[in-house]
């Protein structure tokens, strides 16, 4: 058993997330108090990899690896964190990081904490749970811990660097792999690019029904905004994913982020909290967004609507 | 071909949250089907209807309450229901993993279906921990399934519409984002009548596998702001509104 910290970064199309960075960050920060190292680990190629600021890197390459690959960077990671022993392993609570870090925990009988926004010197892990309603502190009763971490949750600076990284083969036979990538699928077009947009009026399942959109389009419209929305809106077919805001949408930063029947789960306010104005309208007094908004109401999200289009 | 959709009741977030010692009050909340679910059951009765076979869900049941849950995936498509037995309320994700693993050992899974996360994933997701247990392969965040033989070509998402597709030999566990096409809906009727005549078989839990973190504490989180509420009648509110983008120069 060492005292290092193991961070498992991620990149696509070269470049690698913020929350590697955040994570690198933090690493450097515990470790140095547990008087152990921050490794950060790279799998996969077409990325350079003397980009952080940790103790050591390590990036495992191998023509397997070129893309993200659950069954084969699972099996990379386990037979690392097996012969390193670390402490802790970090991985992105992220599209990539929860394939990983849930299945090497059960492979390895580590505990592991998700939702994680914060990690305390004696590697108490602070989580957000029931879609932020609840905050829980939880710590591993064994030597190590896997923590599923939130992306902007740890300032970024802290983990950029130019450690030069050690390359190595893959530690384990990649043969016979179940699971094989076919092909990237970028995102479709012909639709607004809701990144770009200044004024956004945002629905969540709030809004009741696909006939509901309608209102929110013609608000929108008397605002010279946009529509987008929550996951829950997509996911019931009100709205094309091309719309959606959030960690499997798209993160905006409007001038205006008028929120409509939104309660502002960790996974939406991943997208939008930097939003300059931040009003919401939801009857849940104690939804989450009200931590986060700048405005707030609780009344009846249609009535709002209706009568603001009165007056504009 | 065997389709197994593994499922999870799971404390209401619409309602407060009663804390007791260092966790919720499970006795004092609701508890619903986990919303990702919903998809996970839609996509895997679309399989079934695009290549054949059964499908069969499987649940921990919590406080005695899976029946409903069970009933409507029934009504919905499903073939077969299976309760474990499990009667804590506080079995954690790692807890259930293992009970549903075990259970769904003997039924000669070809695929099986999880929703990708659910709000009380303190200890991670439920789906990658199966595939642990049974040694099958996992992707998560799926928002499309085709089965062909014995390959299942599945969409994974990423975040803003980047995506890959991947093939993969059966069996495996997929994590479900979104179903291709939005759950359907079960006419009460049908549900009703689901619930005259379904045969729910019961399991009793098997193999034991805590999460291992201790809980220190459980509570709101802390507020290091709070949202100006506008108060008053929807009127008054959309005036202030109005207002305040007029003075901001928004409108």
């Amino acid at each position: 058993m060492s005292n290092d910290i193991l961070v498992i970064t991620e990149h696509m199309d070269g470049k690698f997330s913020d929350v590697s960075f955040e994570m690198v960050g933090k690493a450097k920060e515990l470790a140095s108090a547990l008087g152990g190292q921050a490794v950060a680990v790279v799998v996969g190629g077409g990325v350079s990899s003397n980009a952080f600021a940790s103790d050591s890197t390590i990036h495992v390459d191998d023509a397997s690896l070129a893309n993200f690959n659950p069954e084969a960077y699972g099996k990379v990671i386990e037979a690392l964190v097996k012969e390193k022993s670390p402490r802790l392993v970090m991985f992105g609570w992220t599209a990539t990081g929860m394939d990983l870090a849930a299945w090497l925990s059960a492979r390895l009988g580590v505990p592991c904490a998700a939702y994680v926004k914060n990690i305390g010197a004696d590697l108490t892990m602070t989580c957000q749970a029931y879609g932020g309603k609840m905050s829980a502190d939880v710590s591993s009763a064994g030597d190590m811990a896997i923590a599923a971490c939130l992306a902007g949750s740890f300032p970024l600076e802290a983990g950029q660097g130019s450690t030069a990284a050690t390359t190595m083969a893959s530690p384990v036979s990649l043969d016979g792999l179940k699971t094989k990538f076919v092909e990237a699928i970028k995102p479709a077009g012909g639709d607004v690019d809701i990144t770009s947009q200044v004024k956004l009026v945002s629905i969540g399942r709030g809004i009741g029904g696909k006939e509901n959109v309608e209102l929110a389009e013609e608000l929108a419209g008397k605002l010279g905004a946009t529509v987008s929305c929550s996951r829950p809106v997509v996911d019931a077919g009100w709205l094309p994913r091309t719309r959606q805001v959030g960690k499997s949408g798209l993160k905006v930063k409007p001038k205006l982020y008028l929120m409509l029947g939104i309660s502002g789960a960790p996974e939406h306010l991943e997208g939008m909290k930097s939003a300059e104005l931040i009003i919401a309208v939801n009857t849940d007094k104690k939804a989450p967004i009200f931590n986060v908004a700048h405005y707030g109401a609780t009344n009846d999200l249609f009535e709002v609507a209706e009568a603001m289009l009165e007056l504009l | 071909m065997n389709i197994v959709v593994a499922i999870k009741h799971i404390p209401s977030i619409a309602d407060d949250l009663p804390v007791k010692g260092n966790n919720v009050d499970f006795d004092s909340v609701d508890f619903v089907l986990n919303e990702f679910d919903e998809q996970s059951i839609e996509q895997a009765v679309l399989v079934k209807e695009a290549v054949g076979g059964t499908v069969t869900v499987v649940g921990v049941d919590m406080i005695g309450e899976l029946d409903g849950v069970l009933h409507l995936a029934l009504a919905k498509g499903a073939d077969k229901a299976v309760k474990i037995t499990g009667d804590d309320p506080a079995a954690d994700s790692h807890q259930q993993a293992k009970w549903l693993a075990e259970a769904i050992k003997g039924m000669s899974a070809d695929i099986v279906f999880v929703g990708v996360q659910a709000s009380n994933d303190l200890d991670g997701q439920i789906g990658p921990m199966i595939a642990a247990h049974l040694d099958m392969p996992y992707i998560g965040g799926v928002s499309s399934v085709e089965v062909t033989g014995e390959t299942a070509t599945v969409n994974k998402e990423f975040a803003g519409g980047v995506g890959a597709k991947y093939a993969v030999t059966l069996p495996m566990v997929v994590g479900v984002q979104a179903s291709v096409k939005p759950p359907r809906y079960a006419p009460v009727s049908k549900v009703r009548q689901v619930a005259q005549t379904a045969t729910i078989e019961k399991v009793a839990p098997s193999g034991d596998a805590g999460s291992g973190l201790t809980f220190k504490k459980m509570a709101p989180p802390v507020v290091t702001g709070h949202a100006e509420m506008i108060e008053g009648s929807s009127k008054e509110v959309a005036a202030k509104i109005v207002e305040l983008l007029k003075s901001k120069g928004l409108v």
